[in-house]
Protein backbone atom coordinates (compact mmCIF):
# COMPACT_ATOMS: atom_id res chain seq x y z
CA UNK A 1 0.00 0.00 0.00
CA UNK A 2 1.34 3.42 -0.96
CA UNK A 3 2.19 5.92 1.86
CA UNK A 4 -1.12 8.07 2.76
CA UNK A 5 0.27 11.71 2.61
CA UNK A 6 0.05 13.67 6.07
CA UNK A 7 -1.68 16.44 4.43
CA UNK A 8 -5.44 14.43 4.30
CA UNK A 9 -8.08 14.15 6.19
CA UNK A 10 -10.18 11.00 5.83
CA UNK A 11 -14.03 9.87 6.18
CA UNK A 12 -14.35 6.47 7.87
CA UNK A 13 -16.15 5.47 3.93
CA UNK A 14 -12.65 6.20 2.37
CA UNK A 15 -12.95 9.50 1.40
CA UNK A 16 -9.83 11.92 1.46
CA UNK A 17 -10.28 15.81 1.60
CA UNK A 18 -7.19 18.18 1.41
CA UNK A 19 -7.45 21.63 2.14
CA UNK A 20 -6.08 23.91 -0.67
CA UNK A 21 -3.77 27.53 -0.27
CA UNK A 22 -6.55 29.09 -1.90
CA UNK A 23 -9.06 27.62 1.05
CA UNK A 24 -10.62 24.91 -0.95
CA UNK A 25 -10.85 21.43 -0.32
CA UNK A 26 -10.02 18.84 -3.19
CA UNK A 27 -11.97 15.25 -2.30
CA UNK A 28 -11.36 11.88 -3.52
CA UNK A 29 -11.42 8.17 -2.58
CA UNK A 30 -8.21 6.40 -0.63
CA UNK A 31 -6.03 3.69 -2.07
CA UNK A 32 -7.19 1.35 0.30
CA UNK A 33 -10.29 1.97 -1.49
CA UNK A 34 -9.37 1.91 -4.80
CA UNK A 35 -7.55 -1.57 -4.22
CA UNK A 36 -10.78 -2.97 -2.87
CA UNK A 37 -13.01 -1.60 -5.64
CA UNK A 38 -10.57 -3.46 -8.15
CA UNK A 39 -10.21 -1.90 -11.74
CA UNK A 40 -12.61 1.76 -12.19
CA UNK A 41 -14.14 2.03 -15.66
CA UNK A 42 -16.62 4.93 -14.95
CA UNK A 43 -16.71 8.07 -12.70
CA UNK A 44 -20.23 9.47 -12.34
CA UNK A 45 -19.03 13.02 -11.60
CA UNK A 46 -21.18 15.62 -9.37
CA UNK A 47 -22.24 18.96 -10.87
CA UNK A 48 -20.58 22.14 -10.29
CA UNK A 49 -22.68 24.32 -7.93
CA UNK A 50 -24.05 21.19 -6.00
CA UNK A 51 -24.35 21.49 -2.61
CA UNK A 52 -22.39 18.71 -1.05
CA UNK A 53 -22.31 16.76 2.23
CA UNK A 54 -21.31 13.80 4.03
CA UNK A 55 -25.34 12.60 4.13
CA UNK A 56 -26.05 11.97 0.30
CA UNK A 57 -23.77 10.37 -2.33
CA UNK A 58 -22.64 13.26 -4.67
CA UNK A 59 -20.49 11.05 -7.43
CA UNK A 60 -20.51 7.29 -8.32
CA UNK A 61 -17.26 5.17 -8.95
CA UNK A 62 -18.02 1.99 -11.09
CA UNK A 63 -15.80 -0.99 -10.78
CA UNK A 64 -16.14 -3.75 -13.52
CA UNK A 65 -18.65 -5.25 -11.35
CA UNK A 66 -19.70 -2.69 -8.81
CA UNK A 67 -21.01 0.66 -8.28
CA UNK A 68 -20.27 2.54 -4.89
CA UNK A 69 -21.42 6.08 -3.55
CA UNK A 70 -18.65 8.78 -2.89
CA UNK A 71 -19.74 11.24 -0.14
CA UNK A 72 -18.66 15.20 0.46
CA UNK A 73 -16.23 14.57 3.53
CA UNK A 74 -17.82 18.41 4.81
CA UNK A 75 -20.51 20.07 3.52
CA UNK A 76 -19.84 22.68 0.69
CA UNK A 77 -20.93 23.64 -2.86
CA UNK A 78 -18.88 22.14 -5.64
CA UNK A 79 -16.79 24.62 -7.58
CA UNK A 80 -14.63 22.30 -9.70
CA UNK A 81 -15.03 18.57 -11.15
CA UNK A 82 -11.89 16.01 -12.14
CA UNK A 83 -13.21 16.00 -15.62
CA UNK A 84 -10.08 13.93 -17.25
CA UNK A 85 -12.05 10.94 -15.03
CA UNK A 86 -14.40 11.10 -17.86
CA UNK A 87 -11.81 9.55 -20.06
CA UNK A 88 -9.24 8.06 -17.44
CA UNK A 89 -11.51 6.45 -14.49
CA UNK A 90 -8.20 4.53 -14.01
CA UNK A 91 -6.31 7.72 -12.71
CA UNK A 92 -7.93 6.70 -9.42
CA UNK A 93 -6.50 2.98 -9.46
CA UNK A 94 -2.94 4.56 -10.40
CA UNK A 95 -2.25 7.56 -8.33
CA UNK A 96 -5.67 8.01 -5.65
CA UNK A 97 -4.03 10.89 -3.70
CA UNK A 98 -3.15 13.00 -7.07
CA UNK A 99 -4.23 12.89 -10.50
CA UNK A 100 -7.15 10.81 -9.15
CA UNK A 101 -8.80 13.38 -7.17
CA UNK A 102 -12.70 13.83 -8.01
CA UNK A 103 -13.96 17.23 -7.13
CA UNK A 104 -13.20 20.37 -5.08
CA UNK A 105 -15.68 22.01 -2.90
CA UNK A 106 -16.08 25.41 -1.44
CA UNK A 107 -16.60 24.80 2.65
CA UNK A 108 -19.51 25.68 4.79
CA UNK A 109 -17.19 25.63 7.44
CA UNK A 110 -13.84 24.97 7.50
CA UNK A 111 -14.08 23.97 11.14
CA UNK A 112 -15.59 20.08 9.77
CA UNK A 113 -12.30 19.37 8.64
CA UNK A 114 -11.24 18.59 12.27
CA UNK A 115 -13.62 16.18 12.47
CA UNK A 116 -12.27 14.09 10.08
CA UNK A 117 -9.49 11.26 11.06
CA UNK A 118 -6.08 11.65 10.18
CA UNK A 119 -3.67 9.77 8.19
CA UNK A 120 -2.96 7.62 11.31
CA UNK A 121 -6.46 7.14 13.21
CA UNK A 122 -7.26 6.13 8.92
CA UNK A 123 -4.37 3.72 8.64
CA UNK A 124 -5.51 2.17 11.84
CA UNK A 125 -8.85 1.74 10.43
CA UNK A 126 -8.13 0.05 7.54
CA UNK A 127 -5.49 -2.00 8.82
CA UNK A 128 -8.69 -3.23 11.07
CA UNK A 129 -10.51 -4.18 8.24
CA UNK A 130 -7.81 -6.20 6.85
CA UNK A 131 -7.12 -8.45 10.25
CA UNK B 1 -18.53 5.12 0.11
CA UNK B 2 -19.68 0.97 0.35
CA UNK B 3 -16.81 -1.38 -0.47
CA UNK B 4 -18.91 -4.01 -2.84
CA UNK B 5 -16.06 -6.06 -4.27
CA UNK B 6 -18.96 -8.01 -5.73
CA UNK B 7 -22.43 -6.75 -5.94
CA UNK B 8 -24.32 -9.51 -8.03
CA UNK B 9 -23.15 -12.81 -8.40
CA UNK B 10 -21.14 -13.37 -5.48
CA UNK B 11 -22.43 -12.60 -1.96
CA UNK B 12 -20.92 -8.83 -0.60
CA UNK B 13 -17.94 -9.40 0.88
CA UNK B 14 -18.39 -6.81 3.69
CA UNK B 15 -16.08 -5.78 6.45
CA UNK B 16 -16.87 -9.01 8.95
CA UNK B 17 -16.52 -11.57 5.59
CA UNK B 18 -13.05 -12.53 6.92
CA UNK B 19 -12.09 -15.68 5.16
CA UNK B 20 -12.76 -18.18 7.76
CA UNK B 21 -10.84 -20.89 9.66
CA UNK B 22 -11.23 -24.59 9.29
CA UNK B 23 -12.20 -24.83 13.13
CA UNK B 24 -15.31 -22.16 12.95
CA UNK B 25 -18.57 -23.72 12.65
CA UNK B 26 -19.85 -22.17 9.96
CA UNK B 27 -17.02 -22.85 7.20
CA UNK B 28 -16.76 -22.10 3.60
CA UNK B 29 -15.63 -25.28 1.56
CA UNK B 30 -12.33 -24.55 -0.20
CA UNK B 31 -10.73 -26.45 -3.20
CA UNK B 32 -7.36 -27.98 -3.03
CA UNK B 33 -5.99 -25.39 -4.75
CA UNK B 34 -6.62 -22.82 -2.22
CA UNK B 35 -3.54 -22.13 -0.62
CA UNK B 36 -1.74 -22.07 -4.09
CA UNK B 37 -4.59 -19.07 -4.75
CA UNK B 38 -3.55 -17.51 -1.82
CA UNK B 39 0.36 -17.92 -2.60
CA UNK B 40 -0.26 -15.71 -5.67
CA UNK B 41 -2.11 -13.18 -3.63
CA UNK B 42 -5.72 -13.76 -4.66
CA UNK B 43 -8.12 -11.55 -3.66
CA UNK B 44 -10.36 -14.17 -2.04
CA UNK B 45 -14.40 -14.27 -2.06
CA UNK B 46 -17.31 -16.54 -0.69
CA UNK B 47 -19.29 -18.04 -4.03
CA UNK B 48 -21.87 -20.36 -3.36
CA UNK B 49 -20.29 -21.25 0.03
CA UNK B 50 -16.99 -21.55 -1.60
CA UNK B 51 -13.54 -19.82 -0.92
CA UNK B 52 -12.53 -19.16 -4.06
CA UNK B 53 -10.27 -16.37 -6.16
CA UNK B 54 -12.10 -13.10 -7.41
CA UNK B 55 -8.96 -11.45 -9.03
CA UNK B 56 -5.24 -11.93 -8.39
CA UNK B 57 -4.91 -8.48 -9.17
CA UNK B 58 -6.36 -7.10 -11.82
CA UNK B 59 -9.72 -8.84 -13.16
CA UNK B 60 -8.81 -6.88 -16.26
CA UNK B 61 -5.78 -8.05 -17.28
CA UNK B 62 -6.76 -11.92 -16.65
CA UNK B 63 -9.87 -11.15 -19.06
CA UNK B 64 -7.63 -9.90 -21.87
CA UNK B 65 -4.98 -12.65 -20.89
CA UNK B 66 -8.13 -15.46 -21.92
CA UNK B 67 -9.00 -13.33 -24.82
CA UNK B 68 -5.65 -13.23 -26.16
CA UNK B 69 -3.04 -15.88 -24.84
CA UNK B 70 -4.25 -18.44 -22.35
CA UNK B 71 -5.64 -17.88 -18.88
CA UNK B 72 -6.38 -20.53 -16.14
CA UNK B 73 -9.44 -21.04 -13.90
CA UNK B 74 -9.96 -23.34 -10.64
CA UNK B 75 -13.31 -24.88 -11.24
CA UNK B 76 -12.95 -27.85 -9.01
CA UNK B 77 -16.59 -25.98 -7.09
CA UNK B 78 -18.05 -27.00 -9.71
CA UNK B 79 -20.00 -30.95 -9.20
CA UNK B 80 -18.89 -33.71 -11.07
CA UNK B 81 -21.42 -36.48 -11.05
CA UNK B 82 -21.11 -39.68 -12.53
CA UNK B 83 -24.02 -41.75 -13.55
CA UNK B 84 -24.10 -45.47 -14.60
CA UNK B 85 -26.36 -48.36 -15.06
CA UNK B 86 -27.62 -50.40 -18.08
CA UNK B 87 -30.74 -47.48 -18.24
CA UNK B 88 -28.99 -44.27 -17.93
CA UNK B 89 -29.46 -43.40 -20.88
CA UNK B 90 -33.36 -43.44 -20.83
CA UNK B 91 -32.75 -41.84 -17.52
CA UNK B 92 -31.40 -38.98 -19.32
CA UNK B 93 -33.83 -39.11 -21.95
CA UNK B 94 -36.00 -38.11 -19.52
CA UNK B 95 -33.74 -35.86 -17.33
CA UNK B 96 -33.02 -33.67 -19.87
CA UNK B 97 -34.46 -30.92 -22.26
CA UNK B 98 -31.56 -31.31 -24.66
CA UNK B 99 -31.50 -35.14 -26.52
CA UNK B 100 -28.62 -36.94 -25.23
CA UNK B 101 -29.62 -39.09 -28.31
CA UNK B 102 -27.52 -36.35 -30.56
CA UNK B 103 -24.38 -38.03 -28.33
CA UNK B 104 -23.45 -41.06 -30.60
CA UNK B 105 -19.26 -41.24 -30.31
CA UNK B 106 -18.08 -41.55 -26.77
CA UNK B 107 -16.74 -38.78 -25.63
CA UNK B 108 -18.89 -36.40 -27.39
CA UNK B 109 -20.34 -33.35 -24.44
CA UNK B 110 -23.92 -31.58 -25.06
CA UNK B 111 -24.94 -28.79 -23.13
CA UNK B 112 -28.32 -28.92 -21.80
CA UNK B 113 -31.12 -27.64 -19.26
CA UNK B 114 -32.61 -30.10 -16.15
CA UNK B 115 -35.96 -28.35 -15.61
CA UNK B 116 -39.18 -29.08 -13.27
CA UNK B 117 -42.49 -29.85 -14.53
CA UNK B 118 -43.42 -26.36 -15.02
CA UNK B 119 -40.68 -26.15 -17.54
CA UNK B 120 -38.59 -23.48 -15.34
CA UNK B 121 -34.96 -24.52 -15.24
CA UNK B 122 -33.48 -26.38 -12.09
CA UNK B 123 -29.95 -26.19 -13.85
CA UNK B 124 -28.05 -25.69 -16.34
CA UNK B 125 -25.32 -28.51 -17.24
CA UNK B 126 -22.63 -30.22 -19.58
CA UNK B 127 -23.32 -34.09 -20.21
CA UNK B 128 -20.54 -36.52 -21.21
CA UNK B 129 -21.20 -39.45 -23.29
CA UNK B 130 -18.38 -41.58 -21.48
CA UNK B 131 -19.65 -45.21 -22.23
CA UNK B 132 -23.19 -47.14 -23.25
CA UNK B 133 -23.44 -47.33 -19.05
CA UNK B 134 -21.30 -44.29 -18.40
CA UNK B 135 -22.35 -40.61 -18.60
CA UNK B 136 -20.64 -37.51 -16.77
CA UNK B 137 -22.46 -34.60 -15.71
CA UNK B 138 -21.00 -30.95 -14.85
CA UNK B 139 -23.35 -29.22 -12.58
CA UNK B 140 -23.32 -25.67 -10.95
CA UNK B 141 -21.36 -25.19 -7.42
CA UNK B 142 -24.28 -23.03 -5.96
CA UNK B 143 -27.20 -25.61 -6.93
CA UNK B 144 -25.07 -28.59 -5.80
CA UNK B 145 -27.53 -30.06 -3.22
CA UNK B 146 -30.92 -29.21 -4.80
CA UNK B 147 -29.31 -30.48 -7.87
CA UNK B 148 -28.24 -33.54 -6.48
CA UNK B 149 -31.44 -34.18 -4.55
CA UNK B 150 -33.23 -34.25 -7.88
CA UNK B 151 -31.06 -36.29 -9.97
CA UNK B 152 -31.32 -38.92 -7.35
CA UNK B 153 -34.93 -38.68 -7.31
CA UNK B 154 -35.11 -39.21 -10.96
CA UNK B 155 -32.76 -41.56 -11.09
CA UNK B 156 -34.06 -44.02 -8.63
CA UNK B 157 -36.79 -45.94 -10.77
CA UNK B 158 -34.21 -46.21 -14.02
CA UNK B 159 -31.88 -47.97 -10.92
CA UNK B 160 -28.81 -45.84 -12.28
CA UNK B 161 -26.04 -45.23 -9.58
CA UNK B 162 -25.36 -41.29 -8.92
CA UNK B 163 -21.93 -40.97 -7.70
CA UNK B 164 -20.33 -37.72 -6.69
CA UNK B 165 -17.07 -37.43 -7.62
CA UNK B 166 -15.51 -35.17 -4.98
CA UNK B 167 -12.66 -37.16 -5.30
CA UNK B 168 -11.14 -35.04 -8.32
CA UNK B 169 -10.02 -30.96 -9.39
CA UNK B 170 -11.12 -29.49 -11.88
CA UNK B 171 -9.26 -26.63 -13.99
CA UNK B 172 -10.62 -24.60 -17.35
CA UNK B 173 -7.58 -23.47 -19.73
CA UNK B 174 -8.61 -20.89 -21.85
CA UNK B 175 -7.52 -18.49 -24.53
CA UNK B 176 -6.46 -19.05 -28.20
CA UNK B 177 -3.02 -20.65 -26.85
CA UNK B 178 -4.44 -22.35 -24.40
CA UNK B 179 -4.79 -26.19 -25.92
CA UNK B 180 -1.50 -25.88 -27.36
CA UNK B 181 0.06 -24.89 -23.63
CA UNK B 182 -1.63 -27.79 -22.33
CA UNK B 183 -0.54 -29.87 -25.16
CA UNK B 184 3.36 -28.91 -24.01
CA UNK B 185 2.61 -30.86 -20.80
CA UNK B 186 0.92 -33.88 -22.23
CA UNK B 187 2.81 -37.34 -22.61
CA UNK B 188 4.52 -37.37 -26.26
CA UNK B 189 1.67 -40.19 -27.62
CA UNK B 190 -1.29 -38.39 -26.41
CA UNK B 191 -0.49 -34.83 -28.01
CA UNK B 192 -1.62 -35.13 -31.34
CA UNK B 193 -5.19 -37.18 -30.37
CA UNK B 194 -5.37 -33.90 -28.49
CA UNK B 195 -4.54 -31.18 -31.09
CA UNK B 196 -6.92 -33.27 -33.30
CA UNK B 197 -10.03 -33.79 -30.88
CA UNK B 198 -13.15 -31.60 -32.07
CA UNK B 199 -14.81 -28.97 -30.35
CA UNK B 200 -17.64 -30.48 -27.24
CA UNK B 201 -15.51 -33.51 -26.75
CA UNK B 202 -13.42 -35.28 -24.30
CA UNK B 203 -10.77 -38.21 -23.95
CA UNK B 204 -8.25 -39.40 -21.55
CA UNK B 205 -5.00 -38.49 -21.64
CA UNK B 206 -1.66 -38.48 -19.51
CA UNK B 207 -0.01 -35.74 -18.55
CA UNK B 208 4.20 -35.82 -17.71
CA UNK B 209 4.66 -38.61 -14.97
CA UNK B 210 1.62 -40.32 -16.20
CA UNK B 211 -0.98 -37.87 -14.27
CA UNK B 212 -4.10 -39.12 -15.63
CA UNK B 213 -6.48 -36.23 -17.48
CA UNK B 214 -10.22 -36.07 -18.33
CA UNK B 215 -9.68 -33.37 -20.97
CA UNK B 216 -12.66 -31.98 -22.61
CA UNK B 217 -12.70 -28.99 -25.68
CA UNK B 218 -15.11 -27.01 -23.71
CA UNK B 219 -15.23 -24.06 -21.69
CA UNK B 220 -17.04 -20.59 -20.71
CA UNK B 221 -15.23 -17.78 -21.82
CA UNK B 222 -16.16 -17.94 -25.65
CA UNK B 223 -12.57 -18.75 -26.46
CA UNK B 224 -10.99 -22.07 -27.09
CA UNK B 225 -9.42 -24.14 -24.72
CA UNK B 226 -9.85 -27.15 -22.65
CA UNK B 227 -11.42 -27.80 -19.85
CA UNK B 228 -9.37 -31.02 -16.88
CA UNK B 229 -10.30 -32.87 -14.42
CA UNK B 230 -7.44 -34.27 -12.28
CA UNK B 231 -7.42 -36.21 -9.26
CA UNK B 232 -6.99 -34.33 -5.95
CA UNK B 233 -3.55 -35.23 -5.35
CA UNK B 234 -2.79 -33.94 -8.80
CA UNK B 235 -4.39 -30.95 -9.04
CA UNK B 236 -1.39 -28.57 -7.53
CA UNK B 237 1.19 -30.19 -9.62
CA UNK B 238 -0.79 -29.27 -12.60
CA UNK B 239 -1.60 -25.88 -11.63
CA UNK B 240 2.17 -25.44 -11.43
CA UNK B 241 2.99 -26.29 -14.79
CA UNK B 242 -0.11 -24.85 -16.44
CA UNK B 243 1.68 -21.62 -14.28
CA UNK B 244 5.56 -22.67 -15.23
CA UNK B 245 4.25 -22.96 -18.97
CA UNK B 246 3.11 -19.25 -18.95
CA UNK B 247 -0.69 -19.30 -18.24
CA UNK B 248 -2.18 -16.78 -16.71
CA UNK B 249 -4.32 -17.62 -13.40
CA UNK B 250 -7.58 -16.01 -13.31
CA UNK B 251 -10.59 -15.26 -10.82
CA UNK B 252 -14.13 -15.59 -11.26
CA UNK B 253 -14.14 -11.59 -11.72
CA UNK B 254 -12.93 -12.08 -15.22
CA UNK B 255 -14.82 -15.69 -15.22
CA UNK B 256 -17.93 -13.12 -15.46
CA UNK B 257 -17.09 -10.70 -17.50
CA UNK B 258 -15.64 -13.29 -19.99
CA UNK B 259 -18.80 -15.68 -20.03
CA UNK B 260 -21.15 -12.33 -20.01
CA UNK B 261 -18.66 -11.05 -23.70
CA UNK B 262 -19.38 -14.49 -25.43
CA UNK B 263 -23.68 -14.38 -24.55
CA UNK B 264 -23.21 -17.07 -21.99
CA UNK B 265 -25.77 -17.76 -19.25
CA UNK B 266 -25.51 -17.72 -15.71
CA UNK B 267 -27.47 -19.43 -13.59
CA UNK B 268 -29.37 -18.24 -10.79
CA UNK B 269 -28.94 -14.73 -12.54
CA UNK B 270 -29.93 -14.97 -16.00
CA UNK B 271 -32.72 -18.63 -15.25
CA UNK B 272 -33.44 -19.73 -12.36
CA UNK B 273 -36.45 -22.36 -11.80
CA UNK B 274 -39.44 -19.45 -12.79
CA UNK B 275 -37.47 -19.26 -16.18
CA UNK B 276 -38.42 -21.58 -19.48
CA UNK B 277 -35.89 -22.03 -21.15
CA UNK B 278 -37.75 -20.07 -24.25
CA UNK B 279 -37.44 -16.90 -22.07
CA UNK B 280 -33.64 -17.47 -21.14
CA UNK B 281 -32.57 -17.94 -25.43
CA UNK B 282 -32.14 -21.54 -24.33
CA UNK B 283 -34.47 -22.32 -27.15
CA UNK B 284 -31.52 -23.72 -29.18
CA UNK B 285 -31.16 -26.49 -25.97
CA UNK B 286 -34.56 -27.50 -25.87
CA UNK B 287 -35.04 -31.26 -28.16
CA UNK B 288 -38.73 -31.43 -29.15
CA UNK B 289 -38.06 -35.10 -30.25
CA UNK B 290 -40.76 -37.73 -31.36
CA UNK B 291 -42.28 -39.32 -28.40
CA UNK B 292 -39.38 -38.10 -25.93
CA UNK B 293 -40.73 -37.73 -22.43
CA UNK B 294 -38.67 -35.24 -20.84
CA UNK B 295 -39.74 -33.94 -17.37
CA UNK B 296 -41.06 -30.19 -18.36
CA UNK B 297 -41.85 -31.02 -22.07
CA UNK B 298 -45.92 -30.40 -21.30
CA UNK B 299 -45.13 -26.71 -19.94
CA UNK B 300 -42.79 -25.88 -22.63
CA UNK B 301 -45.26 -27.06 -25.51
CA UNK B 302 -48.37 -24.92 -23.64
CA UNK B 303 -46.02 -22.04 -23.09
CA UNK B 304 -44.82 -22.11 -26.85
CA UNK B 305 -48.63 -22.79 -27.97
CA UNK B 306 -49.90 -19.98 -26.00
CA UNK B 307 -46.87 -17.38 -27.05
CA UNK B 308 -43.78 -16.61 -24.56
CA UNK B 309 -44.49 -13.61 -22.73
CA UNK B 310 -40.65 -12.93 -21.94
CA UNK B 311 -37.61 -12.76 -24.61
CA UNK B 312 -33.99 -12.58 -23.40
CA UNK B 313 -31.80 -10.27 -25.71
CA UNK B 314 -28.36 -8.44 -25.51
CA UNK B 315 -27.99 -5.26 -24.55
CA UNK B 316 -25.05 -2.41 -25.57
CA UNK B 317 -25.25 0.90 -23.28
CA UNK B 318 -25.17 4.11 -26.00
CA UNK B 319 -24.11 6.59 -23.13
CA UNK B 320 -21.97 6.50 -20.35
CA UNK B 321 -22.82 4.35 -17.21
CA UNK B 322 -22.67 0.43 -16.58
CA UNK B 323 -25.44 -1.64 -16.91
CA UNK B 324 -25.71 -3.57 -13.84
CA UNK B 325 -28.16 -6.78 -12.32
CA UNK B 326 -31.97 -5.32 -11.60
CA UNK B 327 -31.49 -1.71 -13.43
CA UNK B 328 -35.06 -1.41 -15.51
CA UNK B 329 -35.38 -1.45 -18.95
CA UNK B 330 -37.74 0.47 -21.12
CA UNK B 331 -39.01 -0.74 -23.85
CA UNK B 332 -42.49 0.21 -26.45
CA UNK B 333 -43.55 -3.11 -25.33
CA UNK B 334 -43.04 -2.81 -21.45
CA UNK B 335 -40.36 -2.75 -18.81
CA UNK B 336 -37.77 -5.06 -18.60
CA UNK B 337 -35.25 -5.55 -16.50
CA UNK B 338 -31.06 -6.35 -16.42
CA UNK B 339 -29.78 -9.69 -15.75
CA UNK B 340 -26.75 -9.25 -16.23
CA UNK B 341 -25.04 -6.63 -16.87
CA UNK B 342 -21.22 -5.08 -16.26
CA UNK B 343 -18.10 -3.38 -18.43
CA UNK B 344 -16.90 -5.38 -21.15
CA UNK B 345 -13.14 -4.99 -21.25
CA UNK B 346 -12.88 -6.24 -24.44
CA UNK B 347 -14.99 -3.67 -26.17
CA UNK B 348 -14.73 -0.83 -23.52
CA UNK B 349 -18.16 -0.13 -23.10
CA UNK B 350 -21.15 -1.09 -21.38
CA UNK B 351 -23.16 -4.28 -22.06
CA UNK B 352 -25.64 -6.92 -20.50
CA UNK B 353 -28.20 -9.90 -20.97
CA UNK B 354 -31.65 -8.26 -20.01
CA UNK B 355 -35.37 -10.19 -20.08
CA UNK B 356 -37.77 -7.92 -21.85
CA UNK B 357 -41.52 -8.27 -22.84
CA UNK B 358 -41.85 -10.05 -26.52
CA UNK B 359 -42.64 -7.62 -29.16
CA UNK B 360 -41.10 -5.21 -30.92
CA UNK B 361 -38.82 -3.08 -28.18
CA UNK B 362 -38.39 0.24 -30.27
CA UNK B 363 -35.66 2.63 -28.85
CA UNK B 364 -34.67 1.00 -25.67
CA UNK B 365 -33.64 2.99 -22.02
CA UNK B 366 -32.34 1.87 -19.46
CA UNK B 367 -33.09 3.36 -15.88
CA UNK B 368 -29.47 4.41 -14.56
CA UNK B 369 -29.97 5.62 -11.17
CA UNK B 370 -33.09 7.59 -12.17
CA UNK B 371 -31.56 9.00 -15.47
CA UNK B 372 -32.69 7.41 -18.46
CA UNK B 373 -30.03 6.51 -20.99
CA UNK B 374 -30.36 4.96 -24.37
CA UNK B 375 -29.33 1.18 -25.47
CA UNK B 376 -29.16 -1.02 -28.61
CA UNK B 377 -30.66 -4.53 -28.74
CA UNK B 378 -28.25 -7.03 -30.21
CA UNK B 379 -27.81 -10.39 -30.26
CA UNK B 380 -24.81 -12.03 -28.58
CA UNK B 381 -22.30 -12.95 -28.53
CA UNK B 382 -21.07 -9.52 -28.17
CA UNK B 383 -17.43 -10.48 -28.66
CA UNK B 384 -16.35 -13.62 -31.00
CA UNK B 385 -13.25 -14.75 -31.40
CA UNK B 386 -11.39 -11.73 -29.27
CA UNK B 387 -13.35 -9.20 -31.71
CA UNK B 388 -16.93 -7.77 -31.32
CA UNK B 389 -19.49 -9.91 -32.93
CA UNK B 390 -21.94 -9.29 -35.51
CA UNK B 391 -23.84 -6.20 -34.86
CA UNK B 392 -22.05 -5.21 -32.04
Amino acid sequence: MSEIPGDLKFLKSHEWARLEDDGLVRVGISDHAQQQLGDLVYVELPEVGAQVGPDNGCAVVESVKAASDVYAPIHGEVVEVNSALDDGPELINTDAYGEGWIFVLRPDNKAELDDLLDPESYAELIEGEED
Amino acid sequence: MQLHAWLETVPVRSDNDRPRLPDESHMTAKTVLNEAHRKLGARMVDFGGWDMPLNYGSQIEEHHAVRKAAGMFDVSHMTVVDLHGERVRDFLRRLLANSVDKLTEHGRALYACMLNARGGVIDDLIVYYLGEHFFRLVVNAATREKDLAWIRGQAAPFEVEVRVRDDMAMLAVQGPQAREKLIGLLAEVDRERMRAMGRFRAAAAQALHGVPLFVARTGYTGEDGFELMVDNGHAQLLWQALLDAGVQPAGLAARDTLRLEAGLNLYGQDMDENVTPWEAALGWTVALDDGRDFIGRDALEQQKAEGVPRRMVGLVLEGKGVLRHGQKVLTGVGEGEVLSGSYSPTLSMAIALARVPAGEPGQVRVDIRGREINARVVRPPFVRDGKPGEGI
